[in-house]
């Protein structure tokens, strides 16, 4: 649709009172995509490790999920059935590639049946590695991809997330620094999701309800220490 | 009254003279808020007076009548710009003077400066006392259980909340209760409660019914027009509460009929 | 469902909402839960004013340099494998979605909630082609069931109560038991997540609206608390996001700023429970996501509003707090406004993509209380906008004639004090007289809209002016 989008760039320009080629603007706006400039930054999560960490436990909870902290990878195969097991849930989850997940001792509970790919809507239970938490709010950061198929964070029941002690930041705007880290300038991985607790509706009578579409319950294992 | 300060913006060795703009409904449906107000400012050290005027234009403005709000301000301005400050009884009047005449004049450089000059000067009255001349309290009682009613655009053009609460709670005898919702539009809104009536009804038919609950016997606010538009609604609703402006109450003139009740005798 | 424009008939839908008991209970709640809700979220963060003043520079920014950030945008999200088209008008936009379905040979798309959608008139046009449009929102599923549309932009089903809900699935979800138990909300949020998710996995086409577009990366910012949305755009073949203009920004971090904002105006959350980016279609090694990733960007209007006062309405990140605190939106309800967009916003935005010939009650029905103004989180100016369109109705000789003549006769009274002075006089103590011994009237000529509903105070008698100036006279003679 050429005509259109000449039709409308040139109505914006019109309205503007701009030729697009000017050369002020065109510095500004590349500047601006260039530097980035962050804003205003909460002060809330702006915290040392451990209170960073503590902050960010506190919030996934008030955003209605639940968590275990964990001292090391060593113990998520456990806490998994532990969480399993106390909601009658079958032994069987679906995950990705992730090597973090794929290294853990699953050996320690035989009796859990891991399967690897992404959902087709037919598995209860689901499990991810964040990229990233962020205890400004209490979200976990997850990325497309096959370690971590975006799928999984959608159609299970249940959302188990694996994150890294040492990969809780304060803000939204560190994460964004470390995927640019990661990524390059001006690219993202296919979806970057942030969650923040479990699916939820309040459209009938304004009355708040967990389990809409997507997961029911969001459960948090945080592994480690920040420091 | 008392005052913690002397006023800061006043030249020294005269007391401030006000200008007194007393609002088109003051003016023809309540005078005794004129009068009230003129005493709230006299009794602060104010040399008052009343000069000649009619309407801020806020009607015109807010009807999208440009041109006819541009005369009203001119008028306005030329009435009132020899005095130190323009104090009105109204958080609407004052807002529409304070907040909206310069743009009235927006492409005239020099009717601009004379505007936004004017502007400087304009103050809601309990706002005035309170900030400006640093009045803390008021020699005046009132027997009664009092709501007070945070009026739009004195809230949100002109900030005014905590100065009426505060000199109200100077008031001897005078117990503050607050209602639900008191920073809730009454649903006056000038021409809007002629021009949609029945949605204005429904609006202060739930805040008539939040002054109910609230347990008082007065209801008071700092603008006539939400005065009038709640006390029509108490009344036709058969409420025995008590409808006046501030600064009666301020002023110790409460005893006096409250609006709409008939004169004794 | 289209929405078929009853904007001109605001008095009439307005009494028709006052007298409907369902709608009157439902909308007793819109203030009480948003408003506390958006208080209490913005009192637990310091800054928020602060991001407010950041959300509206960024936005006044973004809108500035709007024809570079779209280049920008259309050149990034065609590095990232997607497609971008411009769409000058609703017929334009309805083609382009329409001829992507139809070469995807389409049968049902799901649909993540979408104004805009409802502003081109979406699914009616895809029925008609024979292409089954889900709703997947649940408010949006109600009222598709209903064929009804949105009476709130975030709440769509706001004037809805759980026994109107209950009925619906009773008569449309027929192979389900007819004896199963629906009297709690639970048991209708989880009969209609099992009812979607087969559509979600049946799906061809999934068509999201977008919160933001980020112009850095080519990216499509979408939040939802149901998580239908993410369902919508990933499971599909193709993800169509529907989006206008305005919802560029320059950067991720700007984009952030705002995130900050909506869901703290919106629904009192720090943050909605999902937030996603997307950037493109599959790739290479992903096991999953959309193959085609198309943005439709719609003009529709807009492109003109960015000259002049209008542009600050382009601001709006569409969080809902203007209706939410606003009392005549809890009056009267979303339907009343008669088209897409109601309440401030609507009452701004409407004129503006309609016309103020048929758009020019809704700043009309405005007390001007600026509630809305002093939520609103990229701080638009709604009452002056309003005003605005006040002015160009007056200007066009729209307004109607009662009012008009009103104006003009107090007008012209009242820019002559010599004139004036003596008339309020003489009519202020008629008025008096007649009222006097009761205090007030119950009705009054001329005044109907007032006294039908409320008492009109009786004057005192003589004017303030007059009485002041007497009194001043007195004094003179006595001090001399």
């Amino acid at each position: 649709m050429t005509g259109s989008r000449e039709t409308v760039l040139a109505s914006v320009r019109r309205a503007l009172g701009v030729t697009s080629r000017e050369a002020p603007r065109r510095q500004e706006v590349a500047d601006r995509l260039k530097g980035h400039p962050a804003g205003v930054i909460p002060a809330r999560g702006q915290l040392p490790p451990s209170e960073r960490i503590a902050l960010f436990k506190d919030m996934v909870l008030a955003a209605a999920a639940s968590l275990d902290h964990l001292p090391s990878m060593d113990e998520v195969p456990g806490a998994i059935a532990a969480y399993l097991r106390a909601r009658n849930l079958p032994s069987s989850l679906l995950r990705g590639t992730d090597p973090r997940l794929a290294d853990l001792p699953w050996h320690k509970e035989p009796q859990l049946d891991v399967w690897i790919g992404a959902s087709d809507g037919h598995q209860l239970v689901g499990l991810s590695h964040a990229f990233a938490g962020i205890a400004e709010s209490g979200t976990v950061v997850l990325l497309s991809g096959q370690d971590n198929p975006t799928t999984l964070n959608f159609l299970p029941d249940h959302h188990l997330v694996v994150v890294d002690a040492r990969e809780v930041d304060g803000d939204y705007e560190t994460v964004w620094t470390r995927i640019r880290a990661r990524f390059g300038e001006g690219a993202l991985p296919r979806a970057v999701n942030w969650v923040t607790g479990p699916s939820r509706s309040a459209d009938i009578e304004q009355t708040l309800l967990l389990g809409a579409h997507g997961p029911r319950s969001l459960h948090i294992l945080l592994v480690g220490t920040a420091d | 009254m008392t005052s913690s300060s002397a006023p800061s913006s006043s030249p020294s060795h005269r007391p401030p003279r006000v200008g007194l703009f007393c609002t088109c409904l003051v003016d023809t449906i309540r005078p005794s808020v004129g009068f009230a107000a003129a005493k709230l400012l006299a009794e602060a050290g104010c040399e008052v007076d009343v000069p000649r005027q009619t309407c801020c234009g806020q009607p015109a403005f807010n009807s999208g009548d440009r041109a006819t709000a541009r005369v009203f301000a001119e008028q306005t301005i030329a009435a009132f710009e020899s005095f130190d400050y323009v104090v009105a009884p109204s958080g609407s009047c004052a807002g529409m003077m304070k907040a909206h005449y310069p743009e009235l004049f927006a492409g005239e450089p020099d009717a601009m400066i004379r505007a936004e000059r004017f502007c400087a000067k304009v103050f809601e009255l309990v706002s005035f006392l309170v900030d400006v001349l640093g009045v803390t309290r008021v020699c005046a009682r009132y027997d009664g259980v009092v709501t007070y009613h945070d009026s739009c655009s004195g809230l949100r053009e002109l900030k005014v909340r905590d100065q009426p609460r505060a000199l109200l709670a100077s008031v001897e005898g005078l117990t503050l209760n607050e209602m639900a919702d008191a920073d809730t539009c009454c649903g006056f809104g000038g021409t809007f409660c002629v021009k949609y009536p029945a949605i204005s009804d429904a609006i202060v038919g739930k805040k008539a019914s939040n002054i109910a609950a609230s347990g008082a016997d007065t209801l008071v606010a700092g603008d006539l027009g939400c005065l009038m538009n709640m006390a029509g609604k108490l009344q036709r609703e058969g409420q025995d509460i008590a409808v006046r402006h501030v600064a009666e109450v301020l002023a110790g003139m409460g005893d006096q009929p409250a609006i709409g009740v008939a004169r004794k005798g | 469902m289209t929405v078929a424009i009853t904007s001109p008939h605001l008095k009439e839908n307005a009494a028709e909402a006052l007298k409907d008991a369902q709608l009157q209970e439902a909308l007793a709640k819109v203030g009480p839960g948003f408003i506390g809700k958006r208080r209490a979220a913005a009192d637990k963060m310091p800054e928020f004013e602060a991001l407010r003043d950041s959300a509206r520079d960024i936005k006044t920014h973004t809108l500035a340099h709007l024809d570079l950030y779209l280049e920008q945008f259309e050149e990034k999200v065609r590095a990232a494998g997607g497609h971008v088209h411009f769409a000058v008008d609703a017929a334009d936009a309805r083609a382009i979605i329409t001829d992507i379905c139809k070469r995807l040979g389409a049968r049902t798309v799901t649909k993540g909630k979408s104004m805009i959608s409802e502003e081109i008139g979406l699914n009616d046009h895809l029925e008609a082609q024979g292409i089954l449009p889900v709703e997947t929102d649940l408010g949006e599923y109600l009222i598709q069931i209903r064929h009804e549309t949105p009476s709130h932009i975030i709440a769509p089903a706001i004037h809805l109560n759980k026994r109107q809900v209950e009925a619906d699935f009773r008569r449309v979800h027929t192979d389900l038991p007819a004896d199963r138990d629906l009297t709690e909300p639970t048991a209708l949020l989880a009969e209609a997540r099992g009812e979607l998710r087969q559509k979600f996995l049946m799906a061809d086409v999934g068509i999201t609206g977008a919160n933001f577009l980020i112009a850095e990366t080519g990216t499509s910012v979408l939040v939802t608390n149901e998580g239908n949305g993410d369902l919508t755009q990933t499971l599909p073949k193709a993800h169509i996001v529907l989006a206008s203009l305005e919802k560029l920004v320059p950067t991720l971090e700007d984009a952030t700023q705002l995130l900050r904002v909506l869901a703290r105006s919106a629904t009192g959350q720090d943050m909605s429970v999902y937030t996603s980016f997307s950037t493109g279609p599959r790739r290479a090694d992903d096991p999953d996501g959309p193959g085609e990733y198309h943005v439709v960007l719609l003009d529709n209007g807009r492109s003109a509003m960015l000259q002049g006062d209008l542009r600050e309405m382009l601001r709006c990140i569409r969080c809902g707090a203007c209706m939410n605190h606003c009392p005549v939106y809890h009056a009267i309800g979303g339907h009343a406004y008669g088209w897409v967009y109601p309440g401030p916003m609507g009452a701004v935005l409407t004129p503006s993509l309609i016309g103020v010939e048929k758009g020019a009650n809704l700043p009309n029905a405005s007390t001007f209380c600026g509630r809305c103004e002093e939520v609103c989180p990229v701080r638009i100016p709604l009452p002056k906008l309003m005003r605005h369109w006040r002015e160009k109705e007056f200007e066009r000789h729209l307004t109607p004639a009662p009012q008009r003549y009103g104006l003009k006769v107090w007008g012209f009274l009242a820019t002559r004090g010599w004139l004036y002075r003596p008339a309020t006089r003489l009519a202020m103590k008629a008025l008096a007289l007649l009222g006097g011994t009761r205090g007030r009237f119950s009705s009054l000529p001329l005044a109907g809209g007032w006294t039908r509903y409320r008492d009109f105070p009786a004057p005192e008698g003589d004017t303030f002016q007059a009485q002041w100036r007497a009194r001043k006279a007195s004094n003179r003679s006595t001090a001399a």
